[in-house]
Formats: structure tokens, sequence, C-alpha cells
């Protein structure tokens, strides 16, 4: 079915909306990680105080309506679609959105072209936004956008196991070490406490794009395969142990959570692949009607 | 908490100790990228920088009623100056490099020798850290680099970092590293399958 222009206005301005709030307003689940983070550090502590720091942040984006990091980071759409829409006008659509929300300044002009360096000012280019579009058959859309800052995108990493550096085989606790070992790796640059999302198997492409779908996740949701339920707990509780703390300042809080889904492998390949999220966990979503109103925000 | 207010004398910023929090007051210039490259070539600043305080930062800035104002000022990452900033602390006298992720080797020894501290930010505290600008009073090479690059002399109150390296010669990021390396031995040789 063509999108006649008044739904199109419509679906645009939601699109807009969820770009904002996204942009300006951390969801409920992070922020109670962050006041529990803060909690666990020591009064007068350094840990405490960058806690302190963040959580004003967090309140006064939010009251302002502007970004709560200046760095908007990568944009990452994952939306179900009513399957009789074109799904080519969504697409455009979307983009259109993206480039109205920088202009509105809820997004910086963040997309550089990386043969010339050069900066279009409208976000929008090979590669950004990343789209990732599904159609459903139920009737209405299910919008999710994460914005994934730059600074915590560089301490990712992927292994090959078996990983002799850090003697890593290929299992559960070949999985354990490879990311103990990135967060370790990681200290405080990727603006920590931070959460991990992890996939385990998969080829390169495919791992790391499942660590951002760890990313919509609940913070306080549950795994369904027991084996990997234990292993976030396992992991959240022995990184905290490393002492890094809130923005590499030393302290207990290092990671608020950990994420992991399995892929299946070739045989011939065991990839563990880890996106690091920053405290400034950008995520929101919204079950929006066929006819293009947000009715419900999802986190 | 400790208030580090101008004039930066080699004095004051002596007396601060790797992990003390501190409130700046004063005046800060923005730098980045295309400023510590420049600087590093052997071009003149256009403003002294000397017992000056540099901060790695590409501020939002909005012109309000023919004013600036700054949006959002959150550090950026400082280890790309790392191959300039030593250079930069000796040859103009800066005494304050504010960022955040922490920085290298080079840059311990040169705030060491020189007199000079390394004050870690809260990544990602934008608009706490704008709440803390209260002007704008200047602004040098903005057309030769844009806004994000160019140096913003920015009047800031209770500017709140942790001193990471201090001109004694410590390094906190060094110190949590090396702590961080000895305790994940430990959890790594205690992993069972």
């Amino acid at each position: 079915m063509a999108m006649n222009s008044a739904l199109q206005k419509k679906v645009l301005e939601s699109f807009i909306e969820i770009i904002r709030k996204t942009s300006v307003d951390l969801p409920g689940d992070v922020v109670d990680a962050i006041q529990s983070g803060r909690k666990q550090e020591p009064e007068d502590s350094r840990g405490k105080y960058a806690m302190c720091i963040i959580e004003k942040n967090i309140d006064l984006a939010r009251v302002k309506s502007q970004p709560l990091c200046q760095d908007t980071g990568s944009i990452l759409f994952f939306v179900h679609y009513p399957r009789k829409l074109d799904g080519e006008v969504l697409g455009k659509l979307i983009r259109k959105a993206v480039v109205q929300a920088t202009k509105k300044g809820y997004l910086r002009q963040n997309s550089v072209d990386s043969l010339t360096g050069k900066n279009n000012g409208t976000n929008v280019g090979p590669g950004t936004p990343t789209l990732h579009l599904e159609p459903w058959s139920k009737e209405f859309f299910d919008i999710r956008l994460i914005l994934k800052g730059g600074g915590c995108e560089n301490v990712g990493a992927q292994y090959s196991l078996p990983d002799s550096r850090i003697g890593a085989g290929r299992d559960l606790a070949g999985v354990k070490k490879c990311l103990l070992d990135a967060v370790q790796q990681a200290q405080g640059k990727g603006c920590g406490p931070g959460v991990l999302g992890v996939t385990i198997g998969g080829d390169r492409a495919t791992g790391y794009l499942h660590t951002k779908e760890q990313f919509l996740r609940k913070m306080n949701d549950k795994n369904k395969i027991p084996a990997l339920a234990q292993l976030e707990t396992e992991v959240l509780a022995e990184a905290n142990q490393l002492g890094i703390g809130p923005m590499g300042f030393g302290g207990k809080t290092t990671l608020m959570g950990v994420k992991i889904g399995a892929l299946n492998r070739v045989p011939a390949s065991f990839f563990v692949s880890v996106s690091y999220m920053c405290w400034a966990y950008r995520r929101q979503g919204a079950k929006v009607s066929i006819k293009g109103d947000i009715q419900k925000w999802l986190y | 908490m400790i208030q580090l207010e101008a004039p930066f004398t080699e004095e004051k910023i002596r007396s601060l100790k790797v992990g003390d929090m501190v409130e700046i007051s004063g005046i800060v210039y923005t730098g980045r990228d295309a400023v510590h490259k420049w600087l590093h070539e052997g071009h003149e600043p256009p403003v002294s920088l000397k017992d000056a305080i540099i901060y790695h930062c590409g501020p939002v800035v909005m012109k309000k009623k023919g004013k600036w104002v700054v949006t959002a000022a959150g550090p950026t990452t400082s280890t790309r100056e790392e191959p300039y900033q030593a250079d930069i602390i000796e040859k103009h006298g800066l005494r304050a490099v504010i960022g955040k992720g922490g920085m290298g080797e080079k840059t311990r020894q040169a705030c060491e020798k020189f007199g000079c501290v390394y004050l870690h930010a809260v990544g990602g505290a934008a608009q706490v850290l704008a709440e803390s600008i209260q002007e704008v009073e200047n602004v040098y090479l903005l057309e030769k680099f844009g806004s994000p690059e160019a140096i913003w002399q920015l009047r800031v109150k209770s500017f709140p970092v942790v001193v990471t390296i201090d001109a004694h010669g410590r390094s906190l990021h060094k110190e949590i590293e090396a702590e961080s390396a000895q305790k994940l031995n430990s959890l790594m040789t205690s992993i069972k399958k």
C-alpha cells in the first residue's frame, strides 16, 4: 500500500519525536542502574563524584530537551512495520526524520565522509543512519532506536577462539576470559560504568550486529537461556572486582550489565564479539499505530 | 573539594595530587585535533597559552541574540593529542590539560618536568559542563578550523574535574591499569571449565 502524504507526515513526526527522546532522555531502567551504581560507591570517593555528575547531567538534558552527550553517536534503527506498507518509502522517511532532527539540534552533525573528511551536516550518507527494517503481519509499527557514541564504540573487541594470548578455548570459560579481558583493556575509555553486548558465534559481521541487538534488552531482564543467564551474572560480578570504576577513576561500579546472545557458527570459526555501551545508554522505542501516532513508549 | 581559581600559577598546580576532586574557575581554552597539530607544526597561538588551561572539547556553540552560547561541552578523547601534547606544554607553558580517557607516558613526563596537570572531566556530561560555562569571551581560528575545532575562550565557574596525572610523576590511569591487570590475572587463573 502506498503511504499517502498525510500518513507520511504523521510517521515522520513520530520518528523525529523518537529521535528527540532517545537523545535527551535515558530510559528508566538505565537510570535505575546508574542510581544503584552511585549508591554503592563510598562517600567522598571519586567514583561517587563521577556518578553524581552523571545523574545531574541526565536530569539537565531531560529538562532542557538537549542531547545528553554531544556525541549523538551512530544512529541504529530497528523497525518492524505493517507489511502492507511500502518499505522503500519508509526508509526514505526515516532518513528525512534524521535530517530534520539534526537541524533541530537533537543530533550533532556526525556523519563524515571517510575519504574526504567532509561532513555534509545531515547525518545521511553511505552507511548512516543504519536501518534494520522488517515487515510483519501486525497492524502497527515497533520502532526502536539506539544512539551509540564513538568513545565506547572504539573500545569494542572481537576475539577468534582459541586465543593463546589470554588462554581462551572454545567454551564458556574461554568466552568469560574474553569478556574480562575486554573490560580490562577498555579501562575508563568507554565512559563507564558501561554495559557489554556480547555475541558468541556468528561471523565477524553478524556477531557485531547481534551485540547491538543485545542493547535492545532491558537492564533488569533475564536471559532465557540458563547457561547464558549464569554467564551474564558471573561476568558482571567478576568485572566489578577489577576496580576500574566510573570513568576509570577507580571504584566498585565498572559495569552495570552484561547481555549475551549466541548465534550458530561454521565449524572453523568461533568468534566472541563484544560491544561496550557507555553510561549514556541512549535507547528508546515506541509502538506506533498504522495511522502514524505514538501509542506507547516501550522502555 | 579543591577550588582551583585563576591565575593558574605553577605553585597552585604543583599542590594538586592524583585523585584530587577539583572545581575550576577562570578561563579555559578549547583545543582539539586541528589546534594541536597546528601548534605542533610551529605556528604561534593567536592568544598566549602561558599558565593557561587547554580543554580537549569540540563544543556545540550557537549564536543567540548576537552572543555565543555553549549548549553542549563535554570532553573528547585525549589520547589523540598524545603525539603533540608534551611539546605544547613545554613550548607554550600550559598549566593544565582537561580531557577524558587519560594520556600517556610522554605527557606524564612533561607534566612532571614543566609543572602541568591532566584533569579528567566526566565523559558524556555535556549538559553539566555546559552549565558551568558562564561566558564565551572570544573565539580564535573559527574561519580556519570550523566551530568544533576552533579555540574558544570560555569563562567557567566550578567546572568539575578529577586530577588523574599530577606534576609529581603520578598517573591514576597507569596505576589503575596496573592494579586491574593484576586482578584480571588472578581472575583468569581461577576460571574453570
